[in-house]
């Protein structure tokens, strides 16, 4: 590649937009232009974008639904193994496993659990947060992310990046500024 | 919104820098004045908790002996209040959960609020029994850590162990959802603050937050599924506080219908609560087109609907009081409505079966002070309520030899009155400290609410709402 210095230290080329549905078409035409290492900054979630962009990510559920059998073990578990191993206790000969009454700590546990897996698995681990640093924050304006404006930024290892190219294509799209991200 | 297309939840012409603005300068211009209101209530607030901390410390040294419970009556205040606080939060769960997995998008203006309304009367609920126990220091025995010292472990068919079980799951999850709400908000928060140590810290909070498409992808998907926990995991906890009577056999307590009516009950008393913090709040920091006199009228349906509900409830408590020809069933009723705590009872009828009824009429809906009155109303009716199923069961229930009299001490009325103190604190604390109001979820309601229509244009102007009539 020609600029193939240059983009070593650019992270990629972000286009700004005022309005949700400009990035969704802008992501649309970037996707049909055959960019691929893409990804867009908006202060909301912007319905239609993720399809736009192409990105699709099938492991939340399956995440917190194995935090929610894990859960559902542990509870269902300890009580067992509280009730039948560490301490069998025989009152008036009942059972030292009466499975219906062990139901609401075993759903406890679950949801617990689930909902652990879902925050700290899903919303912050598969995210990658807490990250203090990322190449993004260097964009101009890019503190509007979080407010009004709607970034899409076309990343320095897509193939198809080139700093003259992806700037003129992003400048075709539209936006209100188009810049340089340093990495 | 395919179903409510035509319906308007934000008034006034709003942009997306007019809602964050209005939202967030409450929070990052801490120099701006407050109204003298919330000074007021805040002081007020500030000395009951004072009171609180007088009346714990005071239990702790002499023991549960200097409250009104007794041998008929072991209960009290302590499970009364317990019970009150709890469903309380309930509307909040209901409101960020229930209503989010049925599109209602109206809920996005007042989650955030009833969220933090839920955790604060949960740890006010918390409480109760913790000092109940008369030992709080051994309070961690409730839990399976062990082997502990005794080398037991809790007796987990116990109700009573459930509802540990319940109660901190609740706590922790719903503090979870509340948290995970605000992150993105928090981003929103650390690029407006000016000063560089709110910078700091909301940047902290915010992890790095940056409205990445991936992030909230992943987001969404999982805070859906969450909402979804956090319904059955909010019933549950209902039905297991009202486990902690009907799975024993007093009279009046050993009935079926308790966990629905408890959860009914629960919704009712959070609604009122919500109520009761919005009206004053939406006035005092402008929030009026945000919360809308079609949010008020909506939560006074809701009201109105979980109202029947309890009402219901009661009529069938004392049908098969008597149908059950038990003659202790038929003494427990017969005594709640004509004994010595009969005046109580009848006011509970009055409180939460009769006076929400007013709420059928959409012009008393509409107007702010009915409506805070209701809820102040139904507020005592539900704590009526409790005192109702707690006392009237106990001191009167098997042995006439063994009947008593319950009559709470002033410091079970301390007590009390302190965690009121000690929850609206922390609702005033939360209003001024934290954005009460979901930015992002707002933003992406008026982006819904405007339709496609607006592409290409720099000023999102919504046309007309239901607070302009207000």
């Amino acid at each position: 590649m020609y600029h193939a210095e240059e983009t070593k230290t650019v992270y990629g080329m972000v286009a700004e937009f005022s309005d949700p549905e400009e990035i969704v078409v802008a992501a649309h035409k970037a996707r049909e232009a055959g960019y691929r290492k893409m990804d867009a900054y908006t202060p909301f979630p912007v319905h239609g974008l993720s399809e736009a962009i192409g990105f699709q990510d099938n492991l939340v559920p399956w995440l917190i639904f194995i935090g929610g059998l894990l859960g559902a073990g542990i509870g269902y578990g300890l009580q067992v193994y509280l009730n039948v191993v560490e301490y069998p206790m025989n009152v008036g000969g009942r059972p030292l496993v009466p499975w219906p009454a062990f139901l609401p700590v075993t759903f406890e546990c679950t949801v617990l659990s689930a909902a652990f897996f879902a925050v700290f698995g899903a919303i912050i681990g598969m995210n990658g947060l807490p990250k203090p640093y990322h190449p993004i924050f260097n964009a101009p304006n890019f503190d509007l992310a979080s407010q009004d404006r709607f970034f899409l930024c076309i990343e320095s290892n897509d193939t198809q990046f080139d700093l003259e190219e992806t700037r003129h294509f992003l400048q075709s799209l539209g936006p209100e500024n188009v810049a340089e991200v340093e990495s | 919104m395919q179903n409510h297309g035509a319906e308007k939840f934000i008034g006034g012409k709003q942009t997306f820098e007019s809602i964050t603005t209005k939202i967030e300068s409450v929070v990052i211009d801490q120099r701006k004045k407050h109204p003298l209101e919330w000074y007021v209530v805040f002081g007020i607030a500030f000395g009951l908790l004072q009171v609180l901390m007088l009346a714990v410390t005071y239990l702790i040294v002499r023991g549960t002996g200097i409250w009104g419970i007794n041998i008929p009556v072991g209960w009290g205040f302590a499970i009364i209040n317990f019970v009150w606080w709890i469903g309380i939060g309930h509307a909040g769960t209901l409101i960020s959960a229930i209503l989010l997995l049925m599109r209602q998008q109206w809920r996005n203006s007042i989650n955030r609020f009833a969220e933090a309304m839920t955790l604060f009367a949960v740890m006010c609920a918390g409480i109760f029994p913790l000092i109940h126990t008369g030992r709080p220091w051994v309070a961690y025995w409730l839990m399976p850590i062990g082997p502990n010292i005794l080398g037991m472990w809790p007796q987990f068919r116990s109700p009573l162990v459930w509802d540990v079980f319940a109660v901190t799951t609740y706590i922790t999850v719903s503090a979870l959802f509340w948290f995970v709400g605000l992150i993105p908000d928090f981003g929103t928060m650390r690029d407006r603050a000016k000063p560089k140590w709110l910078k700091y810290l909301f940047g902290t909070l915010a992890m790095g937050w940056r409205g990445s498409n991936q992030h909230w992808f992943r987001y969404e998907s999982a805070y859906l599924i969450l909402a979804g926990l956090s319904t059955p995991l909010v019933l549950s906890v209902h039905t297991i506080v009202s486990f902690d009577f009907a799975i024993s056999i007093v009279p009046g307590w050993h009935t079926t219908i308790f966990p629905p009516y408890f959860v009914a009950g629960a919704i009712y008393a959070g609604f009122a609560m919500v109520l009761l913090l919005a009206i004053p709040i939406r006035a005092w920091y402008g929030l009026k087109d945000l919360i809308t006199m079609k949010h008020i009228d909506w939560m006074a349906k809701f009201m109105l609907g979980t109202g029947m509900v309890v009402f219901y409830g009661y009529l069938t408590e004392a049908f098969y009081g008597y149908y059950s020809g038990n003659k202790y069933e038929m003494f427990m009723i017969h005594n709640r409505m004509t004994g010595p705590y009969a005046p109580l009872y009848w006011s509970l009828i009055v409180c939460n079966g009769l006076t929400p009824q007013i709420l059928w009429s959409q012009r008393m809906r509409h107007s702010i002070p009915v409506v805070f009155a209701v809820s102040v109303i139904v507020s005592i009716g539900m704590w009526l309520e409790r005192f109702i199923i707690v006392v009237t069961s106990l001191h009167r229930d098997f042995m006439p030899s063994a009947w008593g009299m319950y009559t709470p001490t002033i410091w079970d009325w301390a007590t009390f009155l302190g965690t009121i103190g000690l929850f609206t604190f922390l609702m005033f604390l939360f209003v001024r400290f934290v954005p009460m109001i979901n930015i992002f979820e707002m933003k992406d309601l008026l982006h819904k609410q405007e339709g496609h229509a607006i592409s290409g244009r720099k000023e999102h102007v919504v046309v007309e709402a239901a607070s302009a009539h207000e």
